[in-house]
């Protein structure tokens, strides 16, 4: 049986624990606002930007000459999967759940015989894939050094990204995040994004556009392949802007919740271990009356 | 009072300005534009300069680095790559791109020097004033 003092060093320590996962779950709360903040402002822009290019999308159908970045170069043979997860963790099942449908998607890629490529952005998804797809990491960024997501970082990537589609080193291109519904519940979805999923059914010329124009025709400013041909590029960052804000918001929300657990594990530990400790006291004071009685008695 | 037309200046951070306006002037690539109500429309490119805005009771103005307008019979939008109020430039990024976009230039050719030839321009532009 542990002693008096091994159970108080105990106490002591877990109480420190769960001081520190307290603070790291507030913490959490004040960064999961300001990410869902972020998430929200960013909302108009993206889409704005899918309402464009799907009113564009549906008068391209037909034109031969339509960029690669929205009909795709005619191939299915290799994918390249952006793989966004969280650089750090404590964060509960959130990097383990993307790493998880990232798997499941290599595996479906790889029995219907294609090659697939990773592009990973964050730390803890190539610390739990280079086990296993090593050879199939192309990049891996990791966005520890910056302050916040700005767009600035998925600029880059996006632009790193359509450098590769227009080298043709891939075919398809998908990202997989952590799409945020709230704090307790964080899906891993798969997006593609070359090319450009646009969904075309939901395009109906008659009812959507031409209601908003009253019938007249846009004009464009070069013309409309000059204009996809920046705004498809854009389309990309945008959505991996996205995806990164919402996979922020995400891990914040998944800390929390983790955090919070982690915080009432340690209050049940600590009043398990104090009742321990305090029935240890109690047996050693009447075991000690015991002795003084059974001593006097003996007298 | 003058006619108005609803407009929204968004980048991918956030929403800048959302309200009804009389007059904006916008930079397009291939020249600038002035949009007023019941303009036809339209969809074009943006090229990095200073769009302005006119309403009824005050002006503003802002900075913008590539992105797009459109203009629909309802509303005029633009999405900026970038973009803040004019008063809110940072002189040192500004210098600093410029610098980056001199070098970018060299190695480029075609229609990308040609719009990193125009928003270099708008950029010194920008320092000029």
């Amino acid at each position: 049986m542990a002693s008096l003092k091994d159970l108080q060093n105990r106490i002591k320590s877990v109480k420190n624990t769960q001081k520190i996962t307290k603070a790291m779950q507030m913490v959490a709360a004040a960064k999961l606002r300001k990410a869902q903040e972020a998430a929200e402002k960013s909302r108009p822009y993206s889409e704005r930007i899918y309402e464009v290019i799907k009113n564009l999308a549906a008068s391209m159908i037909n034109v031969g000459d339509a960029p690669k970045l929205l009909k795709g170069n005619g191939k299915s043979d290799t994918f390249l999967l952006v793989v966004a997860t969280a650089d750090r963790g404590l964060c509960g099942g959130f990097n383990t759940n993307i790493v998880r449908k990232a798997n499941q998607e290599i595996i479906d890629l790889e029995n219907q015989g294609k090659t697939v490529k990773l592009y990973l952005i964050g730390k803890k998804g190539f610390d739990q894939l280079k086990r296993s797809h090593n050879n199939k990491i192309v990049y891996n960024v990791s966005l520890k050094e910056e302050r916040s997501i700005h767009s600035g970082i998925s600029q880059k990537i996006g632009s790193q990204i359509t450098k590769m589609f227009e080298n043709n080193e891939f075919d398809v291109c998908k990202i997989i995040y952590s799409e945020f519904e709230n704090v307790m519940t964080q899906h891993a979805i798969s997006k593609t994004i070359i090319p450009a999923s646009v969904d075309l059914d939901e395009v109906t010329p008659s009812k959507t556009s031409d209601a908003k124009l009253n019938g007249a025709i846009y004009s464009y400013e070069p013309d409309e392949i000059g204009i996809l041909n920046v705004l498809l590029p854009r389309n990309i960052n945008t959505q991996i802007f996205t995806a990164l804000l919402e996979n922020q918001a995400g891990e914040m929300g998944s800390k929390m919740t983790a955090m919070d657990n982690a915080t009432r594990n340690a209050g049940d530990m600590i009043d398990k271990l104090t009742l321990t400790f305090n029935r240890t006291r109690q047996a050693q004071i009447t075991s000690e009356l015991i002795e003084i009685i059974s001593g006097a008695e003996a007298l | 009072m003058a006619e108005t037309l609803n407009f929204s200046l968004v980048s991918p951070e956030c929403e800048l300005f959302s309200g009804e306006v009389i007059h904006v002037d916008v930079p397009g690539t291939e020249g600038d534009m002035g949009i007023h109500p019941k303009h036809a429309p339209l969809m074009a490119a943006i090229r990095t300069g200073i769009v302005n805005v006119y309403r009824s009771d005050e002006n503003i103005s802002f900075f913008v680095q590539g992105g797009f307008v459109d203009v629909t019979t309802e509303e005029l939008v633009i999405l900026a790559e970038k973009a803040c109020f004019i008063d809110d430039i940072d002189h040192k990024e500004i210098k600093q791109e410029i610098e980056s976009a001199k070098k970018a230039l060299v190695s480029l050719e075609g229609e990308a020097a040609l719009s990193m030839q125009q928003n270099l321009d708008g950029l010194q532009d920008i320092l000029a004033n």
